[in-house]
C-alpha cells in the first residue's frame, strides 16, 4: 500500500509530466487558457489513464511477452490508446450525452496528447505490476491535472496584464510554465524509486 | 498554400522552414522542443528523427491515399506514422545507443506527434507523390531548424560547450540545462521570431493555435 502511495506521489509531483518530463505540452498550452476547459481536461484525462494503463498492461503481459513481440509496443499501445478513446466517445454519446456533451471535446484531442503514449511505454518498461501500472496512471493523470489548474489559473489573470506584443499568447505561457518548472524543481529527490 | 495546379517544391521547403515553422510559428508538437533540447547533440538527433518520419510518412500516405477509406483514414494514418517511428527507434538502438538512452522514450513519442498527424491530414492525403515529398522535407527541416537553434542556446549557456567541447571559459549559466530553462528558451525564441514577424514584415506575429 505504501508503495503505491509513493508511485503515485512521484508520478503527480516529483516526476511531474509537465514541469519534469516536458510531455502533453500541446494540450496542456491548449487548454489553460480557461478554468472550465482546464477542468473539463482534467477529469477526462485521468480517467482515461488509469483505464488505458491498465488495458495495455494487460495486452502487453498476456499478448506481447508470451510472443515475443514487445518490439511492437509502440504501434500496439497507439492502438489500444486510441481505439479506446474512440470507443469511449462512441459510448459515452449514447449512454451519456449530457457529459458527453461537457466532456466529449477532450476526448477527441486526448489522442495527440504524447502522455497517454508514454504512460504505458514506462509501464513496460519499468515493469510494474497491474495494480502498480493502475497507480503510476493515476498518479501521472493527478499530476497533469494540477499543472493544468494551476496554469489555467494564472493565465486566467493574465489576461489583465500589458505583455509586450510579441510576447503575447504562448511565448509569454513558455515563460511561466518555466517558473512554474523552477518551482517544481524542490520536489525532486522526495521520493526516490 | 496552394494545392492545385504548379507547386513550387522550393516554396513548400520555405514554408516549411520559415512561413508554417512548426515550433516556432504554428506551435505544434512543443514537447521535443523543450525536452531534449539541452545539449546540441541530442537536439540534432531528435530533429533528425522526426525529419525521417515526416518525410517517410507523407511519402507512404500520399502513395495509398486512394486506398484508404474515408473514414478510417485517422487510424491508418496512425499505424503508418507508428510504423515508421519503430523503424527509426530501432535503427537508432543499434547505431547510436547512447543518445538513444536519453532521447529513447521521446523519439517513441514522435508518434503523438500533432505535426505529422497534421500534415498527413492536411497535405500528404490531398497531394501527389512529389509535392508531399517536399512539403515532408520542408516540414522536417523546419522542425530540425527549430530543434538545433534551440538547443545551440541551451548547451551554450546552460554548459558552456557546443557538441560537448567546452567554448566558454566562464561559469555556465545552469538555469539553461535545467527543465526550466527550456521553457525559457523556447518563449523567448517564440518571442524573437514574432517581433521579427512584426517589426520587419509586418504580420501580426504568431498567436498559435495552440497544440
Amino acid at each position: 500500500m505504501a508503495k503505491l502511495l509513493e508511485l503515485i506521489v512521484a508520478a503527480s509531483l516529483v516526476n511531474n509530466f509537465v514541469f519534469t518530463r516536458y510531455l502533453g505540452l500541446c494540450i496542456f498550452m491548449g487548454v489553460t487558457k480557461k478554468m472550465d476547459t482546464a477542468i473539463g481536461m482534467s477529469i477526462t484525462f485521468t480517467s482515461v489513464m488509469v483505464i488505458s494503463s491498465a488495458l495495455s498492461w494487460v495486452a502487453y503481459h498476456f499478448i506481447m511477452t508470451p510472443y515475443h513481440l514487445q518490439f511492437l509496443e509502440i504501434v500496439v499501445f497507439i492502438v489500444i490508446v486510441a481505439g479506446f478513446v474512440q470507443a469511449a466517445d462512441t459510448m459515452m454519446r449514447k449512454v451519456a450525452p449530457g457529459l458527453y456533451y461537457k466532456l466529449g471535446i477532450y476526448l477527441a484531442l486526448i489522442i495527440t496528447n504524447c502522455i497517454i503514449l508514454a504512460v504505458p511505454l514506462i509501464n513496460a518498461d519499468s515493469g510494474y505490476s497491474f495494480i502498480e501500472s493502475m497507480a503510476f496512471g493515476l498518479g501521472s493523470g493527478l499530476g497533469f491535472a494540477l499543472a493544468l489548474i494551476i496554469m489555467a489559473s494564472i493565465r486566467e489573470k493574465l489576461e489583465l496584464a500589458d505583455v509586450p506584443t510579441p510576447f503575447r499568447g504562448l511565448p509569454i505561457a513558455f515563460i511561466l510554465t518555466g517558473l512554474i518548472a523552477l518551482a517544481f524543481v524542490g520536489f525532486s529527490g522526495l521520493i526516490t524509486l | 498554400m496552394s494545392t492545385d495546379g504548379k507547386v513550387s517544391y522550393i516554396g513548400l521547403l520555405k514554408n516549411g522552414i520559415f512561413g508554417e515553422n512548426p515550433v516556432f510559428r504554428i506551435a505544434l508538437s512543443l514537447c521535443p522542443a523543450v525536452a531534449v533540447t539541452n545539449t546540441l547533440e541530442n537536439g540534432l538527433l531528435m530533429g533528425i528523427g522526426v525529419f525521417a518520419v515526416q518525410t517517410l510518412a507523407n511519402v507512404s500516405i500520399s502513395l495509398v491515399r486512394n486506398v484508404i477509406h474515408e473514414r478510417i483514414r485517422l487510424p491508418a494514418y496512425i499505424l503508418i506514422i507508428a510504423t515508421w517511428v519503430t523503424a527509426i527507434n530501432l535503427l537508432l538502438e543499434a547505431f547510436a545507443y547512447p543518445v538513444y538512452q536519453k532521447i529513447g522514450l521521446y523519439l517513441q513519442l514522435i508518434v503523438a506527434f500533432a505535426i505529422i498527424l497534421s500534415r498527413a491530414e492536411l497535405f500528404a492525403s490531398k497531394n501527389k507523390f512529389m509535392p508531399s515529398l517536399f512539403d515532408g522535407l520542408g516540414m522536417g527541416l523546419g522542425f530540425l531548424v527549430a530543434l538545433v537553434s534551440i538547443s545551440f542556446f541551451r548547451e551554450l549557456l546552460g554548459s558552456g560547450s557546443l557538441f560537448g567541447y567546452s567554448v566558454v571559459p566562464s561559469k555556465p549559466v545552469l538555469l539553461f540545462a535545467l527543465p526550466a530553462g527550456g521553457f525559457f528558451a523556447v518563449g523567448l525564441l517564440m518571442g524573437f521570431f514574432n517581433w521579427i514577424d512584426i517589426r520587419f514584415f509586418g504580420g501580426h506575429g504568431a498567436s498559435g493555435g495552440g497544440h
